[in-house]
């Protein structure tokens, strides 16, 4: 048995992991990350899984990485390349489409084509979102302040809080907290007649998430969508050239420049508390790594209900955390192929192979997939966000191939009875039947095939049920509830433990901003 | 050479038989029947009395991407090019440009600039030693006249062969792999400014490995009368590797990045300047790599060697505007910092930190959305210049002059080690 001195140690080498070790280490902390798996990444991972093909396995375009991240780091520096993501056609029963381009113009005469109406509630739509997204996004770099506590940082964040909600005019909040309230579907009902046009709406709402587009509470994440947008030319919104793997691997680098050390094939079996603090970690080789500061990047109940004793930790903390939602929805399938999807509604091949296909036609269709997930089983229809990463990066593939990235809903962990080969067969097969259906050339172009379910997402990433965003990005499970009520600035109540993964705010997404917030809270109680 | 010259005539004849090309139109480059076809939204513009494409999608953006990710194919015909043959070619080029033109290997390109007496810039382009006594200089601005000025009692011919070469431009990563299918040979040994003659689909080109985007790029110069063919098979060898057709919008905010400077926009050439302090020295343009000073003669050698003595005045460095203070001006008035989608080409105040007085202006700026920095290329006076120095720059903000945070930075901004490996 070796053991290690170290100022801090990250617990698992995912984004948010590697941002926190990044952030320490540049604080001038001697700081080692643990990393189970035999490259860094978490669920933002690059893999050839076949030759010359390369997958982004998981997670696979990038929505909101923070700014100051990117610029803090220098992450271009370290090889980080955001490409833009043009368009989203959506596929429909009739063989007609509607299609989202890069170009306002053209976005509003599609539009138009189905509904004139629509056309110019999209603009003034976009404009509503823009205003809400702008009131609201100063909470993605805010440490949750406690609603109940009386000490001056709580209040001052509370002020804050209270501040952003005031500065939106009247009908404004009013739009805001019907978003916070309603379904997807309700509140663009308010809006669009267009039935396609609300479906591939709602359907993004409801990526992640165990809601259907009907749900009450999924209107909220439509915002989301829109905070991205404030950034504009900023633009972290896209595909990562090299995958999501390379976003990872820039991150990586930037830590390890700045001094930090990331240790692969390197699996922590349990945190070591002494005298009520944790005062290092034990892997499951024996060694030890002995740190003042222990950070989790982990889903709160692999690192709150598997690592720690539960005797270290207060009852009604653990209860909260065995309470927290975490159901895994969705799959994944890449695959290989010897040719370019040719759509019945948009033949050949062209611009638009360049963006997103969203496999939404109907508003029942993506109503029914969530359906069959509601009783236990997976969408035999699924929604689908697909898109070919080669066209965007020709590196990702050989030269004339191509892979595609298949995002499935719903695809639930608590499956009846359980996942199994069988069952994961038939659900990939599922996926190919419903985008055959629109592209009839596509079955035969599949030349190798990985289908993900969440059990496998569990099993290879080790995220509890498979939940992409370590636990539901529900309102019940935000801000300063994230993770469980009074813990959520990123300590835990154990001294010396502090989180920084998906399910501490603001959560979801390959955003980092769980994992350099705690940084800095870090940085608060540990003098420099 | 003679087959080039007659093939050549021909396109000229061919040319002025049409009548549906009257002479009161731009001309259309050798490339214009493939391009034309490319493009979306009418987005032309001039170029030397050409027409080339500001960007063929209706947006920039894609096209600029793919010289930082695949390929990006630009068609730079407009720009002057003059072949300089004879037993004193060298003696020519080394009067008229800065650097060492005689010490120049055949098959080796040098970027240069060219002075008037009193040291101030003319222009800036390369030349190229094609064989033991033939050089192509390319060039901004027309310099023929120039060139013959300065050729009395040499033995030199000197010919304008800017309508007779077509010049495409191949930049980016994977410019190299589309090469090598094009012309069916490796390119592994043509280093940084050094050139190769080869031939793609039957054509006879001169690749040069030079660009103005700061990233692995060649450029490819060939007869126009035989372009469309080499143009096809690029395009044909490269849809594999992501080869996308760009235009000048892209290439902007590429060179800003690549901190290369754009005649009329950051400097004036000393010949359209209407007052002195519009001129630069090579020194003030921050180009003193590119004087050889120790050479015998050249225009303007003794007016730079003074200047070198007693230090430029002025430099031009690259200029970043900080982004939280950025942030921060536009927050005061409710809204989201706005940032440029093209590079501009303005004349913006830099002043001293702390609301002192002015001290520089900005001449390009461009958001590069691959660094996500604000970017500028600005001329400082010359104690300002050190990286790394907080300055402020002029930002309108609603309609509000004020001041951002910003800083020295060393050029290139971008500088990725496949441009030289």
């Amino acid at each position: 048995m070796t053991s290690h001195r170290y100022d801090a140690i990250v617990i698992g080498g995912g984004h948010n992991g590697l941002v926190n070790a990044a952030y320490l280490a540049r604080a001038g902390k001697k700081v080692v990350v643990l990393e189970r798996r035999h490259l860094v990444g978490g669920a933002a991972v690059t893999e050839e899984i076949y030759p010359g093909f390369k997958y982004s396995v998981f997670s696979y375009v990038v929505s909101l990485l923070r700014p100051e991240i990117i610029r803090d780091l220098d992450l271009p520096r370290h090889g980080l390349e955001i490409l833009p993501l043009e368009s989203t056609v959506t596929p429909m029963f009739d063989g007609n489409y509607i299609a989202g381009w890069a170009d306002h113009d053209l976005t509003r005469r599609e539009i138009y084509r189905h509904s004139p109406r629509d056309a110019d509630a999209y603009d003034e739509y976009g404009h509503m979102m823009h205003h809400m997204a702008m009131a609201v996004k100063p909470i993605l770099a805010m440490v949750p302040p406690d609603p109940t506590s009386l000490a001056p940082s709580d209040l001052k964040g509370m002020l804050s809080f209270a501040g952003l909600f005031r500065s939106l005019p009247t009908r404004q909040f009013h739009q805001l907290y019907k978003l916070m309230t309603m379904s997807a579907g309700d509140y663009l009902d308010e809006w669009f007649e267009t039935d396609v046009l609300k479906a591939t709406k709602s359907a993004s709402g409801i990526i992640g998430t165990f809601m259907g587009p009907r749900t009450p509470g999924s209107a909220y994440v439509l915002l989301h969508h829109y905070m991205g947008e404030i950034d504009g030319a900023f633009r972290a919104w896209g595909f990562a050239k090299g995958g999501t793997g390379a976003i990872s691997k820039a991150i990586a680098s930037a830590a390890r420049e700045a001094g930090a050390e990331i240790r692969l094939n390197a699996s922590v079996a349990q945190v070591i508390v002494k005298n009520g603090r944790a005062t290092g970690v034990a892997m499951a080789n024996g060694d030890e790594f002995h740190a003042p500061v222990v950070v989790t990047s982990l889903d709160p109940k692999r690192s709150f209900l598997q690592l720690i004793e539960r005797k270290e930790l207060p009852a009604e903390f653990v209860r909260d955390i065995e309470r927290y939602k975490i159901r895994g929805s969705s799959g994944k399938v890449n695959l290989s192929l010897s040719e370019l999807p040719e759509f019945t509604c948009m033949p050949g091949n062209g611009p638009h192979h360049r963006g997103a296909f969203s496999i939404s036609p109907t508003m029942e269709y993506v109503e029914n997939a969530y359906d069959d997930a509601k009783y236990g089983d997976f969408s035999k229809k699924p929604y689908m966000d697909i898109v070919i990463p080669s066209m965007i990066d020709p590196g990702m593939a050989p030269p004339g191939k191509h892979v595609m990235s298949i995002f499935v809903q719903y695809a639930p962990s608590n499956i009846t009875g359980g996942w199994n080969d069988e069952k994961r067969e038939a659900f990939g097969d599922a996926v190919i039947d419903a985008v055959t259906r629109f592209a009839p050339n596509f079955r035969a172009s599949i030349l190798h095939r990985q289908v993900l379910t969440p059990a496998d997402i569990e099993s290879i990433t080790g995220l509890t049920d498979g939940n992409i965003f370590q636990g539901e990005l529900a309102l019940h499970q935000l801000f300063f509830l994230r993770p469980a009520p009074g813990w959520a600035r990123f300590r835990a109540p154990l001294k010396g433990l502090y989180q920084c993964g998906s399910a501490t705010h603001p959560g979801g997404g390959i955003m980092g901003a769980g994992g350099r917030l705690a940084a800095l809270e870090i940085l608060k109680d540990v003098p420099r | 050479m003679l087959i080039a010259r007659s093939s050549s005539v021909s396109h000229i004849m061919a040319h002025r038989s049409k009548s549906d090309m009257p002479n009161h139109r731009l001309k259309p480059t050798p490339f214009h029947d493939r391009t034309a076809r490319l493009m979306l939204g009418q987005s032309w513009r001039r170029w030397a009395g050409f027409t080339v494409a500001s960007s063929y999608d209706l947006s920039h953006e894609r096209e600029y991407y793919a010289i930082r990710n695949s390929a990006a194919l630009f068609d730079v015909s407009p720009l002057y090019k003059y072949h300089v043959t004879g037993r004193d070619a060298a003696r020519l080029l080394d009067r008229v440009v800065t650097r060492d033109v005689a010490r120049a290997k055949v098959g080796q390109v040098l970027y240069t600039t060219w002075c008037d007496g009193d040291g101030k810039v003319i222009d800036d382009g390369t030349v190229s030693r094609l064989d033991d006594t033939t050089y192509r200089l390319t060039a901004a601005d027309p310099n023929y006249r120039w060139l013959g000025d300065n050729a009395r009692q040499l033995d030199v011919h000197i010919e304008d062969v800017s309508e007779r070469i077509a010049a495409l431009a191949l930049q980016g990563p994977t410019s190299r792999t589309i090469l090598e299918l094009a012309t069916e040979s490796s390119l592994e040994a043509l280093k940084y400014f050094r050139l190769v003659n080869t031939s793609i689909r039957g054509t006879p080109v001169t690749i040069t490995r030079t660009g103005y985007t700061g990233d692995l790029g060649y450029e490819i110069w060939m007869d126009a009368a035989l372009a469309i063919p080499v143009w096809d098979r690029l395009i044909e060898c490269g849809t594999s590797y992501g080869i996308t057709p760009a235009g000048m919008l892209a290439l902007d905010m590429a060179r800003v990045e690549a901190g290369l400077l754009l005649i009329e926009v950051d400097y004036y050439s000393s010949r359209h300047a209407l007052i002195e302090q519009q001129k630069s020295s090579p020194l003030e343009l921050s180009l003193d790599w590119t004087l050889s000073l120790d050479k015998p003669q050249f225009n303007g050698r003794t007016a730079i060697r003074a200047e070198h003595a007693r230090g430029a005045a002025w430099k031009f460095v690259g200029v970043e505007v900080d982004w939280t203070s950025l942030q921060s001006l536009y927050a005061n008035v409710g809204l989201a910092p706005r940032l440029p989608t093209q590079a501009w080409r303005t004349s913006v105040p830099l002043y001293q930190a702390a609301g002192g007085r002015q001290i520089g202006y900005a001449t390009s700026g461009t958001w590069s959305p691959l660094l996500k920095r604000y970017l500028t290329l600005a001329h400082v006076e010359a104690k300002y210049s050190a990286p790394g120095t907080t300055l402020e720059i002029e930002m309108t903000v609603e309609h509000r002059r004020k001041r951002a945070l910003a800083t020295v930075n060393a050029l290139p901004f971008y500088n990725p080690a496949r441009k030289r490996a």
